[in-house]
């Protein structure tokens, strides 16, 4: 058994880099994952510096390359970038909300290898997609949709359930239908970031969940291989922690816009610990040798429950950012967990999602949209999201 | 057991969602899609290897009997492409 903060000797190679190659974009989703705080983070990476950081996690043996963002289109070089990660052998899919994807730049990105593109959409409705994402973008999202058949693209369609749009999942997957998407994946949100600010509005209500699961399934056996469909359930609902990003350090680098690289999305809220950054050290390093990286492979970290329970080997005890944002320890069990005894923290706000009336919001604060001037804001109040209490933006 | 969908004169292809490589990090073929990695053990990853498009399913047989003599996977090759098909990951032409 390794000490705690030791390297253990079989660490496996990352798969998965996810290159969030700036936080800027055009839209302000209120369940968006970027640290809410995003608007203090450092200058972006270089083309250079992208092109030499996924070199070394391709050597090291990472395949899966996504770009994303932010909105990864709000950079001129993403085609450079796609172009030299296809010539260094990656799968490479673009994450995008649409904006910015001209006729000229999908044709450059097919010259370039790129192997895939997801597109998002906040709705089926052009309303509400233009009210969750603060912006005036489904017709546009529309026509790239179109763009991507017309380029012989194979289409994720990528929507972020939530308690506003759960109930029109039939419709959005109509829409996916229509638009000919290979794989469409209903993620209900989790909460992180913006969504943790966000929380009471987007929970939905068990009656929501279980409705969205059978139209679902229902919708599977009528488009059969046509259509993969992937229902990402809410683990707020779960009674077991999700195997958060299949462990710490495990398969899923994510390399920041200003070059910090992570073990997820979320891990640099976490307190106590530094994260290396990719203009400084070598992937090799951070990945194998990082204390960053280090901090929670193994179960040396762990406490009760976990400790002793025979399936931290296949949940790692859930996620360390939901249990560092809800107990104010990241090395307690994840409360989704029903042997945690902080589970009361997840179930008292499942409890009240159920009522009183589902597809509105269970609060009376504001929805604080994602963007400037609300992370400045909240970049000064608090590192850690935690629900709105009263409005950001007075 | 539904109706076979793969006839020893059928002609498949991958999906067009994946891509087949090796990977010297795995030791191993691997199918590639958005988002997923499927590791394809041993003979799996020698079946999709010949899955081009052209060849019939009993030209992949021929070939394979030609690379691994004296073994009998004519069934074994039609079962996992059954597999496969299944799953998603091939269509025939």
């Amino acid at each position: 058994m390794e000490k705690a903060g030791s390297a253990p000797s079989n660490v496996k190679p990352p798969l998965w880099v996810n290159a969030e190659i700036t936080f800027r974009c055009p839209l302000h989703c209120l369940f968006c994952y970027n640290p809410v705080d995003y608007a203090h983070s450092g200058a972006e990476l270089s083309t250079d510096d992208w092109v030499r950081a996924l070199r070394q996690a391709r050597e090291l043996g990472a395949i899966q390359l996504g770009i994303s963002g932010g909105e990864p289109l709000m950079r001129d070089d993403a085609e450079t970038i796609i172009a030299e990660a296809h010539k260094m052998g990656y799968f490479i899919t673009l994450l995008t909300s649409g904006v910015g994807l001209t006729e000229q730049r999908i044709a450059a990105f097919r010259a370039g290898g790129l192997d895939a593109i997801q597109l998002s959409f906040q709705d089926s409705t052009r309303e509400l997609n233009d009210f969750l994402s603060s912006t005036r973008t489904f017709e546009l999202k529309s026509k790239v949709a179109k763009l991507i058949k017309q380029y012989d693209y194979p289409m994720v369609l990528n929507v972020v359930l939530h308690r506003l749009n759960i109930d029109h999942v039939q419709k959005i997957l109509e829409m996916a239908e229509a638009m000919g998407a290979e794989q469409v994946e209903l993620a209900n949100t989790q909460y992180y970031s913006w969504a943790m600010v966000n929380r009471d509005h987007l929970l939905p209500s068990r009656e929501q969940l279980q409705r969205a699961e059978a139209v679902t399934n229902q919708f599977r056996a009528h488009v059969g291989n046509k259509m993969k469909i992937y229902f990402v359930v809410p683990d707020y609902y779960a009674t077991r922690p999700k195997a958060c990003m299949n462990g710490w350090g495990s398969v899923f680098l994510n390399i920041a816009a200003d070059g910090m690289a992570l073990p997820c999305h979320e891990a640099r809220m976490l307190p106590g610990l530094t994260f290396p950054n990719v203009k400084d050290h070598d992937v090799r390093w951070i990945w194998h040798d990082s204390p960053g990286f280090n901090a929670y492979r193994g179960d040396s970290w762990m406490k009760e429950p976990c400790r002793s329970c025979p399936d931290k080997v296949k949940d790692y005890g859930g996620c360390r950012c939901q249990a560092f944002m809800l107990t104010g320890d990241a090395t307690n069990t994840d409360p989704v967990c029903d042997l945690s005894p902080q589970h009361h923290l997840i179930t008292d706000v499942v409890e009240k999602a159920q009522n009183p009336d589902p597809g509105k919001p269970m609060t009376v604060h504001p929805i604080v949209f994602r963007d400037d001037k609300n992370s400045r804001k909240l970049g000064e109040k608090h590192a850690v999201p935690t629900p709105a209490a009263a409005p950001v933006d007075s | 057991m539904s109706a076979p969908n793969i006839a020893l004169d059928s002609v498949i292809e991958l999906q067009r969602q994946y891509r087949f490589q090796y990977e010297e990090a795995q030791k191993a073929y691997v199918l590639l899609y958005p988002e997923g990695l499927i590791r394809l053990e041993g003979s799996a990853g020698e079946i999709l290897k010949r899955v081009d498009g052209k060849t019939s399913v009993e030209g992949i047989v021929q070939d394979l009997q030609q690379t691994f003599p004296g073994v009998e996977l004519r069934q074994d090759v039609i079962d996992f492409l059954e597999v496969a098909y299944g799953k998603g990951w091939i269509r025939t032409k």
